[in-house]
């Protein structure tokens, strides 16, 4: 392998790797689940993205020929990553819904039991 | 076209190269177990594609992969700087678009391009009032944000798949 192809490989895998810990980083730093939602989609996309085409690159010198699997791999990741998000995404609204809802209705009950309450107390 | 060993040769075609990429060194065996697959996974997911856009302008299309695979660079390292910055300065929000598009399977894509980028996040088609709800990491302002989601994705869509 010559050095410029083992140096193009090494710069996609160190900014592959750099750009999964800043997604991680967004994850553990954000405040709240859909925020932190953006932090693996964005390691998804670019950052896995320039670490296959990394392996792309080293394979298909290794082995000789082209290795496509990496392409497959990322297709197939290009497909999943926004469903999962979108799922992910869904059930946190209808949750927060749901809490809501919950401490909606315990709010009520409580102001309906306020009288006897004020009753006792006279 | 629509009944026959092969109603849809373009998802026949995609399954028979993926299988063949995935499978990498080609022997006679596999060229026939994924024909079979070719044939195979059309005929049962028929239900689930109950009425599929004509791509009419395939080069529009290919110079709007390039210019999704370019947003997807440029939002990753504003994100990125947002990211490591000051946590007080974003301000996320929940954002209405309002779509133009009716087509189910376009809507999905232009979800999943809206999911792909980073800083935007689709959450919710409502197919009542045909809004896509979409989740922003930062949007100082969502009217800005709709407006370009709508010029930068959606009219290309609309232009590919002539809907």
């Amino acid at each position: 392998m010559s050095t410029a192809t083992e140096s193009a490989v090494a710069v996609l895998i160190v900014l592959g790797a750099l750009v999964v810990l800043l997604g991680s980083i967004g994850l553990a730093r954000l405040p709240n689940f859909l925020d932190r939602l953006h932090g693996p989609t964005k390691a998804t996309t670019l950052g896995v993205g320039a670490l296959l085409l990394a392996s792309a690159i080293f394979f298909s010198n290794r082995d000789g020929g082209v290795s496509l699997h990496e392409l497959a791999i990322l297709l197939f990741l290009f497909l999943s990553a926004p469903v999962s998000a979108h799922l992910l995404a869904k059930a946190a609204l209808h949750r927060q819904h749901a809490v809501n809802r919950r401490d909606h209705e315990a709010l009520t009950a409580s102001d309906s039991s306020l009288p006897g309450d004020i009753d006792e107390a006279s | 076209m629509k009944r026959g060993l092969l109603p849809r040769p373009l998802l026949s075609a995609t399954v028979l190269l993926l299988w063949l990429v995935i499978s990498s060194p080609v022997s006679a065996g596999l060229l026939v177990l994924g024909s079979l697959l070719a044939v195979a996974v059309p005929l049962l997911t028929q239900a689930f594609w109950p009425d599929p856009p004509r791509l009419v302008r395939p080069a529009r299309a290919l110079h709007f992969v390039g210019v999704v695979a370019a947003d997807i660079f440029t939002a990753n390292w504003r994100v990125a700087r947002q990211v490591i910055g000051p946590l007080c300065r974003l301000s996320p929000a929940l954002v209405e678009v309002p779509l133009d598009l009716r087509d189910p399977f376009v809507v999905t894509l232009l979800a999943s391009v809206v999911s792909l980028t980073p800083g935007t996040v689709a959450i919710d088609v409502d197919r009542r009032r045909w809004i896509l709800l979409v989740h922003a990491l930062d949007a100082p302002d969502p009217q800005v944000l709709a407006r370009a989601i709508k010029q930068r994705y959606e009219l290309p869509l609309r232009e590919i798949f002539a809907c």
